[in-house]
């Protein structure tokens, strides 16, 4: 009986920090989609970029994939930038049959990318070896006469802790600040802030930046617990449209909330079903979400505290 | 003159095997007309009903298994598959369309190309049923290419009869309807979700066919071949995107483009490992420059000539 409780609270438990990091990739896709109206199928790609930067500069300058959080992402928030501005943008222009050039543009993108990092860097498969990436913590270290054993791995905890201090400085950022609110504003309505005075053009080169550098950080968080190939971007592109599905479009709110449903649902699929089985989960939400709450949990939340 | 051009290309595309070709250029021209029925049937929901699928790997790779399981567990003719897959690549585009096509633009997406990897991960774990990862090898039913030309070459002059009369008809202008405002096609009285999920099953088994066919020709499947992301359902957008959406010859422009690059590629042993961020690169150059393909932008491109023939 215990040990069943045990086996299902660490299920949890991993469920949930896997679920912070989840949220932070589902979040800048939710950004972009909000304020482009386009998906970004090249997100998880972006990562994948992030993470080569990460392990580059662990590998030869010895620098901490922590440490790469003041690296990275700023980069890409550059690269993000130069994506929107030179390839993304021009396409919103062009008249064309199809609705949905920018998304198989950024299709596009995400194959030179994937392939270019195999050219670079090989196919291997690659793994950090800090030196911190089997400690673990217990909570019998904490609480002597506990019924259960719970474990807390190091980097797992950091990774998640950072996570949701990201969140929350992206949350002030929005809510706070002149450009977050411009940024909120174009998403709202795109012509309304155009005429408020917003600057449309550069609040989305920034928001598809932000998008980027946020993805960055989730892969400088991600690399010390998870092991980093090229062609692991597309892996997460997916996970993160499944997240702005069950989060709502748009929403930042949902996004979190859909990145911890995902992340437990995936670790208890691999708990209890098998490993293998945990994508088919991943999509079982992802169709469940499409079908019984298609507005996502952005339209739970609305639903409380609508005002229009 | 323009009557008579489809005739000409059709006498010289029977003729060709005549012509005594290696046996590598037959499996380019295989290869090409293979990958023109796909592009074609994928024209039809996503360039004439508006309804840009990513998960066109899901029938792919379903008309593929359905060859490959009938051989492998009950020893017939992998060509039955090609009427195994009739009714349960519809059945599979039936039950798609009745999830997804109630939604809309990034929606719509999102989920076909959902769907299409769920498939993939499926056939991977259900291994009792398709060996998972290990693949299903058959035995082909000849050496010589021949054969395998005239049959996909009946197929592509079927699937290109089938788009023509379609999108000729008064169906074929409700899909136009339907890509060019969905609320006013409603409004006026059209079924939209009906014939969503008509341009959607036809669209699923003709690609089912050009998956049977591939079992067939190929003699070896695997899930991350057949229902792979990247190399089924996105060359099928390439395909469309590079020949022209929306238009008769498009599909078959683009997929001989497609398939000869990909082998002129594959051939230079320096750009071999590149093919990818070429095709990538060509995919960005011809959305920005001519986001309706060589064959709708043609006029383009005269102009672009003619202009510079003025200068």
């Amino acid at each position: 009986m215990w040990v069943k409780l045990e086996v299902l609270l660490q299920t949890l438990l991993s469920g949930v920090y896997l679920g912070g990091l989840y949220a932070l990739i589902g979040i800048g896709m939710t950004l972009i989609l909000g304020v482009m109206k386009i998906i970004n199928l090249t997100h998880g790609q972006l990562m994948m970029v992030a993470m080569y930067i990460a392990f580059w500069l662990f590998e030869i300058l010895h620098i901490d994939p922590y440490v790469t959080l003041f690296i990275a992402p700023p980069l890409l928030f550059i690269f993000g930038m130069g994506l929107q501005k030179w390839l993304i943008d021009p396409v919103l222009r062009v008249e064309s049959i199809l609705p949905h050039n920018q998304v198989i543009l950024t299709v596009g993108i995400g194959m030179v990318l994937t392939n270019v990092a195999t050219i670079a860097f090989t196919g291997n498969y690659r793994s950090t070896p800090v030196d911190y990436a089997s400690k673990a913590y217990y909570l019998t270290d904490l609480w002597r006469n506990a019924p259960i054993e719970l474990s807390f791995s190091l980097p797992w905890t950091v990774s998640f802790v950072l996570a949701v201090a990201i969140t929350t400085a992206l949350w002030y950022f929005l809510a706070k600040t002149d450009t977050g609110k411009s940024i909120r504003a174009t998403a709202q309505d795109r012509d309304a802030a155009l005429l408020m005075g917003v600057n449309v053009g550069r609040m989305r080169m920034i928001t598809f930046g932000l998008g980027s550098a946020l993805v960055a950080a989730a892969g400088c968080l991600f690399l010390p617990i998870y092991y980093l190939f090229p062609s692991l971007g597309s892996q997460f592109t997916l996970i993160a449209f499944v997240i702005t599905i069950l989060g709502g479009m748009g929403s930042t709110m949902g996004a979190i909330v859909g990145g911890l449903i995902l992340g437990i649902f995936e670790s208890v699929t691999a708990t209890y079903i098998g490993m293998g089985w945990a994508p088919v989960g991943r999509f079982v939400v992802f169709i469940a979400a499409l079908v019984f709450l298609p507005g996502g949990v952005a339209s739970l939340l609305k639903r409380r505290s609508y005002v229009k | 003159m323009k009557r008579t051009i489809p005739f000409i290309a059709l006498a010289i595309l029977l003729a060709l095997p005549l012509l005594g070709l290696s046996s590598y250029a037959m499996h380019v021209l295989i290869l090409a007309v293979m990958w023109s029925v796909s592009g074609m049937a994928w024209n039809l929901l996503g360039g004439y009903c508006g309804q840009v699928s990513f998960g066109h790997a899901a029938f792919f790779g379903m008309g593929a298994y359905c060859a490959g399981l009938l051989s492998h567990h009950f020893q017939a003719s992998p060509w039955y598959g090609f009427l195994l897959s009739i009714p349960v690549v519809a059945a599979l585009a039936l039950i798609m369309g009745l999830l997804v096509l109630r939604l809309r633009g990034p929606y719509f997406v999102l989920a076909t190309l959902a769907i299409g990897e769920v498939m993939r991960v499926t056939a991977e774990n259900l291994v009792p049923l398709t060996q998972g990862n290990l693949g299903l090898m058959i035995r082909r039913t000849w050496v010589d290419k021949t054969a395998y030309y005239y049959i996909i070459l009946a197929l592509g002059l079927m699937t290109y009869a089938i788009i023509k009369i379609l999108t000729e008809s008064r169906w074929g202008y409700y899909f136009v309807a339907i890509r060019e405002d969905q609320d006013a096609a409603e409004s006026l009285g059209i079924d939209t979700t009906l014939y969503k999920t008509i341009a959607l099953t036809i669209s699923a088994v003709l690609t089912g066919f050009s998956g049977a066919f591939y079992m067939n020709y190929m003699g070896y499947i695997d899930p991350q071949v057949v229902f792979s992301l990247g190399d089924i359902s996105i060359l099928t957008i390439m395909v469309v995107m590079v020949g022209g959406v929306a238009t008769f010859w498009g599909p078959t422009v683009g997929s001989l483009i497609m398939v000869l690059l990909a082998e002129v590629i594959r051939s230079i042993p320096q750009l071999e490992t590149a093919y990818q961020t070429l095709f990538g690169i060509l995919l960005i150059v011809i959305i920005i420059f001519l986001p309706n393909g060589l064959v709708g932008d043609l006029h383009k491109i005269t102009r672009l000539f003619k202009k510079g023939a003025h200068a």
